[in-house]
């Protein structure tokens, strides 16, 4: 086989751009499957959580421990950032990888400092006393909401590396159906969170 | 001579072989006796029903069972190769009429067996009164490791491993645990139900002849699990007031500490009685368990549900 | 720095332990030693290990499935042993060893035998079924198998190293808390359920895009062969299901190591959340194990019945019935949990209704054989003893879904006989018949049809023996798990059971046999065509063992059985006019070093070594980011290469060594084919 390991040429390289493409189209139908089984996944926590939400045992209530302002920050930050990366999109459909990169970027910066608020938000809870292994109520919070600040985390890995595909190759082939699955990925964070909203936060202070 | 002596060496100790199986074959076929199966002779209204269910609907899928099991042989011995005289139909690939058949068939039988399903299963449902002249005799069962603890309201006692009640009333047995997740069964009675910390189910029984039942606990719970059962003694009124007042008249009384005692793990445990109990033991296991906990009443209550060290 | 891991790991505790640990690591060693004195760890990684090919993949989950059979089988044995011992006293094995066993062989022969073995099968066929050079994604593919593997891999180090879980394979808390069960073990079962349960995720999604976008020309949906179908269906079940074992998993995980309260007694968690996640997955997972068995026997019951599949539409319809039903039935494994009587009706009606699409099938497959010309092909006798025996399981299983009826035999050793009857004729059997009817196609010779057969018949015999005893048991009221038990009118069918676990024993030994005999004549048995039973469906248009790329020209399909079609057209051998260049995947490393680094994540979290475990993980992202970031995954292997490789095979391919297809031409019917006595 160790022949055969010649540098394409001629219709040796049409052969490996069409079988590219077919295979990035794979990936794309792939992706949208991996996000259904990523959907599963949160449903279930989903459930996990609705089945648990009112179990405080001894320790604080949704009620004493939800800031909706905070929140409502996580949220603006979160839903801005999908829209910048909408904007990465846009700018690379106009072939603009400069602009792409800037907008890459800006969609990070939200992305940490979404994280970041996160991280004040969990720190501040434990700190009240109120951490996951107090109560089953907590344990399906900190569960449902972390995977999700988890899930933003690998995003914002992905989109350091899409960053730095983009400069060094440029907007290739590849690195478009990339981007476009990474954009998926972060879309598909975002109605995650809409969905942590409507489910733990405004029902755990109204 | 050197070609044979293996040969026939082998030949006797495939007749000693075959001897030794036939002997183990008489033996197990005389051990393996079923006329003491608790499930296929219940001793009471309950399991009988639901042994009924369960042979009613056996029978009826034998309408398809035996027919597929039947026909598969058939078919492979009928039409097997090397024999042409059969019919050979290689391009025969769909009938409407036969698809219609194995469709519909095993669907009725289905619909038959839902409906079934559905009444039965709330004719059936263990949290229903039975119907009697009598009132039930209400227990509660604490599923322990490895052990099963019952209070008796009615009596005020309470026993470890050994459940009695008179023989003709209902048995209406409230289940809890206070550790893992258990099973209570007495198979001759009937059908199971789980206990589970912090939870009550119920289950309600009746016996038809005064008699002594094997219970347990049929989920696995740890290393004592193979010998946490205990003897469910069905009893004539007057056998019942005789063991009434042995109970009753025991030395011991199971407050919150003997409880905390109890409540370690042991291995087959003997039969305990107990002349009394913590007052509303079974509904302080609830609470011990509950999603959202408050203040406790009482320093009992509190060594119950807090002070299990 | 090596966390809860100390000296104290090592089962010193028994003898019988001990044993087990030194068998485990003694056959690593030997292994290695092997493959050290054969110098083959250059060619091994270099054609194996690291390879992205379907087929070699595919052998290589085989491989694992078989050596973890022989593991958990050895479980099996052990505990019919001390269970025909143990009246009144404690046999040979402690209580909390013969836990250890019983949780270790349902876990190894659920996700280590048959999760293995199906994906294996699946690996090899599928792509060659659809007429595809490979799976959609050849690199994930590894990593799946190599997931698979590390999670295997935790089961058996657990032998040598601490103990494996005491909670049943099912791992039910609050007896899988940390307050009940304090050890490492239910961490090892964790691990390896997580480790394992990503690669079947990742090989759901790769099978549901491989079947919808990389059929040939001509290969609609209703042309799939059965087994791709039911691959298909179990594939989406793969992808749906596995993340509520991941969630369930995850979240015993968290319980145990960071105190959260999901399925705790204590601060409001809640056991019956467990159960109910559990079976979310469990049992549209009993499908996914089943289904591809139902989609071989479909295929060797046309091929040895030399006939059409009955009810092809009918089937497949029934297959996806059976996929989409799955997912209504879960609560039936806990009607005793006290739901009301409402859910357990519903619960129990949804559950009778698989009994109609999977009676259909028996149906079907039955048909096939009327008016066919069946021969009795080892993979053939299995599917007939399946049928027989599968009638039974499904008897039992109708009876286990009436509520009332359930209450009696719930826990019991009916409950234990019936689930083995179903997985044991309807997926063992059926991977077996697998096994004998692909063989050919993964290496190029047949395997030893009669030593088959004496396995079959050992399997057969066997489990009658092993399990009808235990149907009875649950009459008599015998629970499962019991190390030990006082009722002496229990023994004699404990006994007969062990004897049945002999029996097996040497339907094993005679798959060892038959592979050695087969290896050993392997020239005389050599498939030439590679279409070695005159098979109907595509897999058997490539040569065997297949060719890197399956196809050198994607195959055109005309009907259900497309090779067939071909064979009776007269156009299966053809040479195309002209060669192309086929571009390939590259080999890579990274999916076994993703193995091996999900392995040691899995056993450092077991210990608690959590500087290790955050080193792998980072390694692990590494990896991903590595090949994220890699376009340069594949080659071209020159239409040159592939002509050479084509003529070569064609030539070896002559009309004496071709099928005679005449007896498939219709007597008397206007069939218009070219073909000899074909009337015209």
């Amino acid at each position: 086989m160790s022949s055969a390991m010649i540098t394409p040429a001629g219709g040796a390289r049409e052969a490996l751009e069409h079988e590219e493409k077919k295979s990035l189209e794979a990936r794309e139908f792939g992706f949208w499957i991996y996000l259904m089984t990523d959907a599963v996944l949160f449903a279930l926590l989903f459930a996990t959580y609705a089945v648990l939400a009112g179990n405080f045992a001894d320790g604080p209530t949704s009620k004493e421990l939800f800031d909706l302002g905070h929140v409502a920050g996580e949220t603006a930050l979160l839903l801005l950032s999908s829209l910048t990366f909408g904007f990465a999109t846009l700018a690379m459909g106009e072939d603009r990888a400069g602009r792409v990169i800037q907008w890459l970027a800006l969609t990070l910066v939200l992305g940490v400092c979404f994280l970041a608020m996160e991280m004040v938000e969990f720190y501040g809870m434990i700190e009240k006393g109120a951490g996951p292994d107090v109560s089953g109520f907590l344990s399906a919070f900190f569960a449902l909401v972390g995977t999700h600040g988890l899930h933003v985390a690998f995003g914002a890995i992905g989109i350091c590396v899409m960053i730095g595909q983009v400069m060094v190759k440029g907007l290739t082939l590849p690195v478009r159906s990339r981007l476009i699955r990474l954009g998926l990925f972060w879309h598909f964070l975002d109605i995650v969170w809409i969905g942590i909203f409507s489910v733990v936060y405004l029902p755990g202070v109204m | 001579m050197i070609e044979t002596h293996p040969m026939h060496g082998l030949r006797l100790a495939g007749q000693a072989v075959k001897a030794f199986a036939a002997v183990i074959a008489v033996m197990l076929l005389q051990g393996c006796s079923m006329s003491e199966a608790p499930i296929l002779f219940p001793k009471g209204p309950v399991g009988q029903a639901q042994l009924d269910l369960l042979l009613t609907a056996f029978w009826l899928m034998m309408i398809v069972a035996i027919p597929a099991i039947v026909l598969t042989l058939f078919f492979a011995f009928r039409y097997r190769s090397g024999q042409d005289t059969s019919a050979y139909d290689p391009d025969w690939g769909g009938s409407w009429k036969i698809e219609t058949v194995v469709w519909l068939v095993p669907a009725a039988i289905i619909v038959v067996l839902g409906t079934l399903v559905w009444t039965s299963t709330h004719k059936l449902d263990p949290y229903k009164s039975l119907a009697s002249d009598e009132t039930a005799f209400k227990v509660q069962a604490i599923a322990l490791d490895w052990k099963w603890l019952f209070l008796y309201p009615e009596l005020g006692t309470a026993s470890v491993n050994e459940l009695a009640f008179p023989q003709d009333r209902p048995l209406s047995v409230e289940i809890t645990s206070d550790t893992v997740m258990n099973s209570f069964m007495i198979p001759a009675l009937g059908g199971q139900i789980y206990a589970m910390a912090g939870m009550r189910t119920e289950l309600n029984l009746i016996a038809d002849e005064p008699g002594v039942f094997a219970g347990r606990n049929t989920m696995f719970s740890g290393d004592g699990f193979p010998d946490q059962h205990f003897k469910a003694h069905a009893m004539t009124s007057d056998d019942f007031e005789v063991w009434k007042t042995k109970v009753g008249g025991a030395s011991a009384a199971l407050d919150a500490k003997t409880y905390l005692d109890l409540r370690k793990q042991s291995v087959a445990n003997p039969v305990a009685y107990y002349s009394a109990y913590e007052p509303e033991l079974f509904d302080l296991l609830l609470r011990k368990y509950a999603p959202i906990t408050g203040p406790l009443e009482s320093e009992a209550a509190e060594l119950i549900c807090r002070g299990g060290a | 720095m090596l966390g809860r891991l100390t000296i104290d790991a090592i089962p010193l505790y028994s003898w019988v332990a001990m044993g087990g640990a030194a068998v485990t690591v003694g056959g690593g060693l030997a292994v290695f030693l092997l493959i050290t004195y054969l110098r083959a760890w250059k060619m091994l990684w270099r054609d194996w290990l690291t390879s992205v090919d379907h087929k070699k993949i595919g052998i290589m989950y085989v491989v694992l499935a078989l050596v973890m059979l022989v593991r958990g089988f050895i479980d099996a044995l052990m505990m019919r042993a001390q269970q025909a011992i143990s009246l009144n006293n404690e046999g040979y094995l402690p209580p909390e060893h013969f836990e250890q066993i019983f949780s270790s062989h349902g876990t190894i022969m659920i996700f280590f035998v048959a999760m293995p073995f199906l994906t294996g099968l699946i690996n090899i066929i599928v792509p060659q079924q659809i007429g595809a050079r490979d799976v959609a994604f050849p690199f994930l593919n590894s990593v799946s198998l190599w997931m698979t593997a590390a999670g295997a891999a935790l089961v058996l180090i657990s032998l040598a190293v601490g103990k494996f879980s005491t909670a049943g394979w099912t791992g039910y808390p609050p007896y899988s808390g940390v307050e009940y069960s304090p050890g490492v073990g239910v961490d090892y079962w964790i691990w390896a359920l997580l480790v394992s349960g990503i690669g079947s995720t990742l090989s759901g999604i790769n099978f549901i895009v491989t079947i919808v976008k990389n059929r040939c020309p001509g290969m609609h949906l209703m042309r799939m062969p059965m087994f791709t179908w039911t691959t298909l269906c179990i594939s989406i079940l793969m992808a749906f299901a596995f993340p509520a074992l991941t969630v369930v998993a995850a979240q015993l995980a968290l319980d145990r190591t960071l105190g959260f309260h999901f399925f705790t007694n204590e601060a409001g968690g809640n056991m019956m959340m467990f159960a109910n996640l559990l079976w979310i997955w469990g049992h549209p997972e009993v499908y996914i194990l089943i289904l591809p068995a139902f989609g071989i026997f479909s295929e060797v019951v046309a091929t040895f019945s030399r006939k059409r599949l009955f009810g092809y539409e009918s089937l497949v319809y029934a297959t996806a019935c059976i996929a989409i039903l799955s997912f209504t039935v879960w609560l039936h494994h806990f009607f005793t949990m006290g739901s009301s009587a409402n859910v357990n009706a519903v619960f129990g009606i949804a559950t009778m209704i698989i009994a109609v699409p999977t009676g259909v099938k028996i149906f079907d497959w039955l048909f096939t054989m009327y008016r066919g010309r069946i021969e009795f092909h080892p993979s053939m006798v299995y599917t007939i003893g399946f049928m027989v025996t599968f009638v039974i399981g499904g008897v039992t299983g109708v009876l286990l879904a009436l509520p009332p009826a359930d209450y009696l035999m719930h826990n019991s050793t009916f409950l234990v006989a019936h689930f083995h009857n179903m997985l044991i004729p309807g997926a063992l059997f059926g991977y077996f018949a697998g096994l004998n009817y692909w063989f050919p196609k993964a290496f190029g010779f047949k395997l030893d049809a009669k030593w088959g057969i004496r396995s079959f018949w050992f399997w057969m015999v066997g489990f009658y023996l092993a399990f009808m005893p235990l149907y009875a048991l649950g009459f008599m009221g015998m629970s499962r798990r019991m190390e030990h038990y006082a009722d002496p009118s229990w023994q004699p069918f404990l006994i007969v059971a062990a004897l049945g676990a002999v029996c097996v024993l040497c339907g094993i030994i005679c798959i060892g046999i038959q592979l050695y005999v087969s290896i050993k004549t392997w020239g005389s048995s050599a498939d030439v065509t590679g279409d070695p039973w005159n098979g109907r469906t595509l897999e058997w248009a490539t040569s065997s063992p297949p060719a890197p790329y399956n196809f050198a020209v994607l195959p055109e399909v005309r009907d259900i059985d497309a090779f067939h079609e071909m064979k009776l057209r007269g156009t299966a051998y053809t040479p195309p006019d002209r060669y192309e260049d086929i571009v390939m995947p590259k080999s890579t490393g990274l999916g076994p070093i993703l193995g091996g680094l999900a392995f040691v994540l899995g056993f450092s979290m077991v210990w608690y070594i959590w500087w290790l475990a955050a080193l792998c993980f980072v390694l692990s992202l590494v990896c991903v980011g590595i090949r994220a970031c890699d376009d340069d995954t594949d080659f071209v292997m020159p239409a040159a290469e592939v002509e050479k490789i084509e003529r070569a095979r064609l030539a070896r391919i002559t009309p004496s060594n071709m099928h005679d297809m005449r007896p498939f031409v219709p007597k008397g019917a206007a069939s218009g084919l070219p073909m000899p006595g074909g009337a015209a």
